[in-house]
């Protein structure tokens, strides 16, 4: 699979992969899309990276173990779940806040929060398996 | 958007308006917890040293937070929570009644010990995969299944702790956990499948899986018949979980083959999730079904008793034979199941109890034993009641209350169990339960005979080996002394499974706590 012209569009392939799969976050929030397939793009993208490169660069590239980028997915996760308990209102109800950013206004919510955390929990399980297998088959 | 409400909407026809109770969040605190450390735990799972004294304060806030809840529900009857605010059947409601509060404390307790234990058993490998984590994940899973009020979010709670327990099994790695992991996945998975087919029938025929709607709208179903195999899938799915007969050997074929700890865990509490599902869906969900499936439940645990106990007669390993007490032990809980009278649910709950820490125990002291003695096997005797006599009374008393002799924790609940079984006529299903604890009590006393009264025959004597009073006793003695605890003053167990009972076989108060209006639509 090493071939040179992998090689180099590997990383591009890979940066473009990620950047669209915070697009595809984002956009979940009103349109289809979401944390969930979000994340499976972002974790395709570091396999794609980890098939051209080797392993090593991609798990030197992330910086953080997958496995504590999804625990850190799961606290934030139930961390906006349970910020509705400083409102007064039951687990897991949507808090919105309006923010002026730019001259517009933005509209934030937990409901955000927990989808970032998703996205988190996706791209660290999956990362975290694809490179393991990765792994196994090239030594 | 949310935030566009400027146009008069009628929030309260959709939503939840007035503020629950804080006392109510008591309802998601274990599942929050269990899942917050957890997460930090996956966090800093290299940190081998840090994992235990982050994750046993938190197993003994789990125990406390456990414990609240089942105050606070003794005190207010069934407590609901709905998230996100949606009214019930659209969002999905927490409903805790004493059933569910008194089992989670006792898988808090179970896992209190685990995770003690877990500190001497698990070595640094173990942790680095990430021993902790699972645990956490697991007793969410557990907890979950124990508070949800809702059908799916029930099957949702089983993958958690179902995908947790595959994680523990295989701590090791080594050839025989992947054999046993591999029979224990796949007929696991069989029979959440199986549960995922009857949820989705169910779905079509009631429209709502919300458990407190489908208890007030399942006696006015006109078409009776598609119910039934709802039902006995039901029935199939959660026997199979909870390795009731025919569908047991996955059982023996697996929980002998991970760290003592986690063969500790799962007898106390994966097993038992099997029964209190079954449990909600005969006895407060579908009565009638359950009615005209008496029999065969009836029948199911009588085998499942039976062959339980004669299996253990027939090992000489005694993690194994331990396997096969678990068994035995689910069919005692099937018969209060079959009965469905108010005696007999009550011996149900108050046998869940028992045996979570009955069975928690034990499998912790067959792992001391075998750390003392060198092995599983009960052929070599090691005199271990003359080398380690703290550990040969506490595995006497813990002997003693898995075959049902009185005065520990077994004997009430067996007793319960008989008579209510007597009461309906049913003498033979009276009479497998007093035959199993017999047989029993022959398994077990052959244990102690073996492997811990005989003397050391060999002619080098074994290395002696120290036990640490706190990694290995402290769980051991606090799981014991729950048991004499229980033995000896049954009263209060009694009437709370008794409470617990009434709520489950007339769910108005639990309808009531999902729908404040009470009306039926």
């Amino acid at each position: 699979m090493r071939t040179l012209i992998f090689r180099t569009v590997a990383p591009f392939l890979s940066s473009l992969m990620i950047l669209f799969s915070v697009f595809v976050l984002l956009r979940g929030h009103n349109e289809p899309g979401g944390g969930f397939i979000g994340g499976l793009i972002a974790a395709s993208a570091f396999a794609i990276y980890g098939i051209a490169c080797g392993v090593s660069p991609v798990r030197r590239a992330l910086y953080f173990h997958p496995m504590t980028l999804a625990g850190l997915g799961l606290l934030m996760s139930s961390a906006a779940g349970l910020l509705s308990i400083f409102a007064g209102v039951p687990f897991m109800t949507g808090l919105w806040v309006d923010v002026p950013l730019f001259g517009d206004t933005v509209a934030l919510s937990t409901v955000l929060v927990f989808d970032i955390g998703v996205y988190f929990v996706v791209v660290g399980s999956i990362t975290s398996m694809l490179l393991a297998l990765e792994e196994r088959s090239s030594d | 958007m949310a935030s566009s409400d400027k146009t008069n909407i009628d929030l309260s026809v959709a939503m939840i308006t007035e503020a629950p109770p804080l006392a109510d969040w008591l309802v998601i605190a274990p599942l929050l917890l269990c899942m917050v450390v957890g997460a930090v735990l996956l966090m800093i799972r290299k940190e081998t040293r840090a994992q235990p004294i982050v994750a046993i304060p938190g197993l003994v806030a789990l125990v406390i937070v456990d414990a609240a809840l089942l105050l606070h529900v003794m005190a207010n009857g069934p407590v609901t929570m709905t998230m996100g605010r949606w009214l019930p059947p659209f969002g999905i409601s927490f409903t805790v009644d004493i059933l569910g509060a008194l089992l989670t404390l006792t898988a808090g307790i179970a896992a209190l010990a685990g995770g003690i234990y877990g500190a001497g058993d698990v070595n640094d490998t173990g942790r680095r995969y990430g021993f902790y984590p699972f645990l956490f994940l697991m007793m969410a899973g557990v907890s979950g299944a124990f508070l949800t009020g809702d059908i799916f979010n029930l099957y949702v709670w089983f993958e958690v702790l179902l995908i947790s327990s595959f994680g523990l099994l295989i701590l090791g790695s080594e050839r025989g956990q992947i054999d046993g992991a591999t029979k224990y996945a796949f007929l696991n998975l069989v029979a959440t499948t199986l549960f995922l087919i009857a949820t989705g029938y169910l779905y079509g025929i009631m429209g709502t899986l919300n458990m407190a709607d489908i208890a007030r709208k399942a006696p006015n179903l006109t078409d009776k018949a598609p119910m039934m195999t709802v039902v006995s899938l039901y029935v199939l799915a959660f026997g199979m979980k909870a390795a009731a007969f025919p569908a047991n050997f996955w059982l023996p074929a697996s929980y002998h083959t991970p760290r003592v700890v986690v063969s500790a865990l799962f007898a106390g509490l994966l097993t038992k999730v099997g029964v209190y599902a079954l449990m909600r869906i005969t006895l407060l969900l579908f009565p009638a079904e359950r009615d005209t499936l008496a029999i065969v439940i009836a029948v199911v645990a009588a085998a499942t008793m039976l062959l339980g106990a004669m299996g253990a007669l027939a090992q000489t390993d005694f993690r194994r034979l331990l396997g096969f007490l678990v068994i035995s032990g689910i069919g005692v809980m099937f018969a209060g199941i079959a009965l469905a009278s108010p005696g007999g649910v009550s011996g149900t709950m108050f046998y869940a109890v028992h045996s979570m820490i009955v069975m928690t125990a034990l499998y912790l002291a067959s792992g001391m034993a075998a750390r003392a003695s060198g092995g599983f096997s009960i052929a070599q005797p090691r005199g271990l009641y003359q080398s380690h006599l703290l550990l040969a009374a506490i595995s006497l008393i813990l002997f003693f209350a898995v075959s049902g002799l009185p005065p520990f924790s077994g004997f009430w609940p067996k007793v319960i169990l008989v008579k209510a079984s007597l009461d309906v006529g049913a003498w033979w299903l009276a009479g497998a339960i007093l035959l199993t604890g017999f047989l029993t009590t022959i398994a077990v006393g052959r244990v102690w005979l073996h492997a811990y009264w005989r003397p050391d025959a060999s002619d080098t004597p074994a290395e002696p080996v120290s036990l640490s009073p706190m990694r290995d006793y402290l769980p051991l003695i606090l799981l014991t002394g729950l048991v004499v605890l229980v033995g000896l003053f049954p009263q209060r167990i009694l009437e709370l499974t008794q409470t617990g009972s009434e709520q489950l076989l007339n769910p108005l108060d639990y309808i009531r706590s999902v729908f404040p209006q009470g009306e039926v639509k």
